[in-house]
């Protein structure tokens, strides 16, 4: 009998079966993820991170199934020990610590957590979609002036010293100056010093400002906050993959407005009437404080499901018009009830087609359910690239 | 030569006087991590699948518990394959070593396991390596998506073999003598008998195309590697891939008390004849022996599992000691454990060993229920019942491709698992492109189609 060792068979540990078939099961769970992404991205609090732009999606192993007996309502089984029959075992789970047991060591309970780049997600819709890329508005006024290297200089700041372009100039003098003593290491003198350039260069501003402005009456339920905030959330992505840099202002209302800060946007709630004035006048505000028109791609969005005080019809235009002017673009997205319901539009609606009828840049649409989002979002960006 | 090999030698030839018979054995040290590929593939080198990734992580997370250490895994042949871990003390692989000898004799001369050996031959470790590298092959020509369907749908219906059935079988006969013309009733005899009426031509003498199946096939991976209407030839190789190792796992699946207990037997009686060991290395080597045999987790007073080794270790003993260790082999070659169990576990020994009957309701309490030892018997055997799968059979193959399988819920006792056979019938549905369909009830008993 021979007893072989592994070192005699190297590979063992060259190469893992298991993990293997791990990443291929995780491959599947990503795909599958993928595809109820919309709903899951809705529901994680990421519009303001982007630092650490990722998903953490918690998953559950995918099951292959196979054919088994439905669970007897008694499961019965072997054991030993001490026991006679009637002895109790294990007690019944009381009421309150159902949840404690939760967490036992079943297989099935183990859980692990998918990571996807939102970035990765975003280009993935994009591609899925097929919406263009936006461009930043092209006017005078939005250039700023940048800094941009050009040429090389005998003087000039410590800092911009370029130092592979200093030997460069050193090598070529000694190799004039002392061809017979090449093994001599080369010294530096003052002359051999290259300072990097810069000059002043116009180019179009890269940043943006994103206002979100949500109406948060009593007659904006749950439901509808959420499908606002899927629109929300993907019209900033689209944004995002265009700007180097993107600001956002959540700003809500009911008879008054406010601003927020993302986490307390969406949980915003208030019983008062509804006045959208207040928040386009806040939203103007902001501009006029914050991200100048004229420096800043700003993009408007308002969600709303449309009710406006009657009595305010007249200021709310006048001050969504201004904002309209100034804009890159103006998104109006109307939530709830199937609009078949409605025998004519509302009057934010009317307003905003007005406006847009004027031949600003201004995009509607209705979201009803998930589908609308999708179907808002591939309008605005259509628009958007269109109207560049 | 290392001082394993020396003991193993020595073991050995204790072990061929003793009268074990077998296989020579081919003993590899492996490391931790190619044994953790073994417990969760059940072969060294198999099919790659997803499923088996999810296993593994399951597996990793156990041991880094500490509640599972593979000590060595036996593959039966000729040569047997046994590997060891590396990480085993000495001891440990003294006695891992004898246990596998135990291990080899009962695969030799178990009828099941010897009935696999002549059907399929010695050599399962090269035989899976040989499927998984075609399943390689298929994975580059025709896309690991497709590849992967089928292994979804086989690897589903594994256990759904018939397993007193052949390992290499032919297709239905095509043909069947026609049946017997029916008697004639009384109108048809009176009616013949009327003038003018003339004696109908006898039908044409010739065979009637049988019906497939002819019986209900519960052979489903051979149904469906030679039925399925749209098979492509490597997918129906992929079936049979699948089908061949589930023959070889099946003798292991149905002795698994037995098995585990006659090595156990031996292991032990091996070491306290081994004179040659030395002292410290004999007590450490029991003392893994007791760990391996003992009824429950240290600490515990109750279990409510059997463990097989325990079990399996205490029943031959007592056998030995009471017919004799040649009366042993013989129940070691004629029995599976449904045999060994019914006709071995008596109410004595199961009195000794504490063995008992328990009810859990979801939610509920866990109580002792009985001590009865027929009902002890079953409990241990339920989960061993058809290769612990329900009984579900192909029973009709339609002109249109479409085929119908149907479970035997009244021999089941209940109906299948809704959910999960509907996934299952979708994988199926995937490799055979035409309906599908399925027969079960539900928990109020009432007969459910699944279709797919």
């Amino acid at each position: 009998m021979t007893i072989r060792i592994a070192a005699e068979t190297p590979w063992y540990d060259l190469f893992s079966r298991g993990a293997r078939d791990w990443l291929r099961h995780n491959e599947k769970v990503r795909d599958a993820v993928k595809e109820s992404l919309p709903e899951l991205l809705a529901n994680s609090d990421l519009m303001t991170r982007p630092g650490n732009r990722t998903v953490a999606v918690p998953v559950k192993f995918l099951e292959h199934s196979r054919l088994r007996l439905a669970d007897a309502q008694v499961h019965q089984g072997a054991g030993q020990g001490k026991g006679e029959p009637g002895d109790i075992l294990q007690p019944g789970r009381e009421e309150g610590d159902a949840q404690g047991s939760q967490g036992g060591t079943g297989e099935g309970e183990i859980r692990f957590v998918v990571e996807l780049k939102v970035d990765e997600i975003v280009d993935w819709l994009w591609e899925e979609l097929k919406l263009p890329e936006l461009k930043p508005k092209r006017t005078a006024t939005m250039d700023q002036n940048e800094y941009v290297r050009e040429g090389w200089d005998k003087r000039g700041a410590r800092s911009r010293l370029d130092r592979r372009r200093t030997m460069k100039e050193a090598v070529k003098r000694h190799a004039i100056q002392a061809p017979a003593v090449n093994e001599e290491p080369i010294s530096l003198v003052n002359d051999d010093l290259r300072f990097r350039q810069l000059v002043r260069r116009p180019s179009p501003a890269t940043s943006a400002a994103v206002i979100f402005a949500l109406d948060v009456s009593g007659s904006m339920d749950e439901a509808q906050r959420r499908l606002a905030k899927q629109f929300f959330f993907f019209a900033l992505q689209g944004i995002r993959r265009q700007y180097a840099k993107v600001e956002t202002v959540f700003l809500a209302h009911a008879a008054q407005a406010w601003e927020f800060d993302e986490s307390q946007f969406f949980q915003a709630s208030s019983s008062g009437g509804t006045v959208t004035s207040t928040v386009a006048r806040l939203a103007l505000e902001v501009m006029g404080s914050r991200y100048d028109p004229s420096r800043y791609n700003v993009y408007f969005f308002y969600a709303s499901d449309g009710e406006n005080a009657a009595e305010d019809r007249d200021e709310a235009r006048t001050a969504l018009a201004e904002i309209a002017a100034q804009v890159n673009y103006t998104g109006y997205c109307e939530t709830g009830g199937v609009a078949t319901f409605r025998p004519r539009d509302t009057q934010l609606a009317e307003i905003f087609t007005e406006l847009k009828g004027s031949g600003l840049a201004v995009g509607t649409s209705h979201i009803a359910s998930q589908d609308d989002v999708w179907k808002a979002i591939r309008e605005f960006f259509t628009q958007q690239a269109a109207s560049d | 030569m290392t001082e394993l090999e020396e003991y193993a030698q020595r073991i050995e030839s204790l072990a061929r006087r003793l009268g074990l018979d077998y296989y020579p054995v081919d003993f590899e040290l492996a490391p931790a991590s190619l044994m953790t590929e073994i417990a969760v593939y059940g072969l060294p080198v198999r099919m790659p699948h997803w499923s088996f990734g999810v296993r593994y992580i399951h597996q990793l997370v156990r041991q880094s518990m500490g509640h599972s250490k593979i000590f060595e895994v036996m593959f039966p042949g000729d040569p047997c394959r046994a590997f060891l871990m590396d990480g085993n003390s000495l001891a440990e692989n003294t006695l891992v070593t004898a246990h596998v000898l135990g291990h080899a004799d009962f695969a030799k001369n178990n009828q099941l396991f010897a009935r696999f050996h002549a059907m399929a031959g010695g050599n399962i470790v090269e035989m899976a390596a040989a499927h998984a590298h075609r399943i390689q092959l298929a994975i580059e020509s025709h896309g690991v998506e497709r590849v992967e369907s089928v292994l979804d749908a086989a690897l589903a219906l594994e256990s759904h073999i018939n397993i007193e059935g052949e390992l290499h079988r032919s297709r239905y006969a095509e043909f069947v003598a026609p049946s017997e013309r029916p008697a004639e009733n009384p109108f048809q005899s009176r009616f013949r008998r009327l003038p003018g009426i003339e004696e109908p031509k006898a039908a044409k003498p010739g065979m009637v195309r049988a019906p497939i199946p002819p019986h209900p096939e519960y052979d489903l991976l051979w149904f469906i590697a030679n039925y399925a209407p749209e098979l492509e030839e490597w997918e129906r190789d992929i079936f049979l891939m699948v089908r061949a190792e589930s023959f070889y796992f099946y003798p292991v699946f149905a002795c698994q008390i037995m098995n585990e207990g006659w090595a156990s037997y031996w292991h032990a009686r091996l070491l306290r004849e081994a004179e040659f060991l030395p002292q410290p290395l004999y007590l450490s080597a029991i003392k893994a022996h007791s760990d391996v045999v003992r009824p429950f987790a240290s600490g515990q007073q109750t279990a409510l599992a059997i463990n097989p080794y325990h079990l399996g270790f205490t029943i031959w003993e007592r056998i030995v000691e009471k017919h004799g260790l040649e009366r042993a082999r013989e129940v070691r070659r004629d029995e599976d454990d449904f045999g060994f169990i019914r006709n071995w576990l008596d109410e004595e020994l199961a009195g000794e060993a504490g063995l008992f009957v328990y009810e859990a309701r979801p939610g509920d309490e866990i109580r002792v229920a009985t001590k009865d030892i027929n009902a002890i018997r079953e409990a241990i055997l339920a989960p061993k019942f058809n290769f612990g799968a329900p009984r579900v059979a192909a029973v009709e193959l339609k002109h249109d491709g479409s085929v119908t399988l149907a479970h035997d819920h009244p021999s089941d006792g209940r109906g299948l698992d809704v959910t999960r056979a509907k996934r299952v019938l979708d994988y199926v549905h995937r490799v055979w492109h035409r309906p599908v369909r399925l027969l079960t009830v539900n928990e109020r008993n009432e007969a459910v189609e699944l279709t797919a």
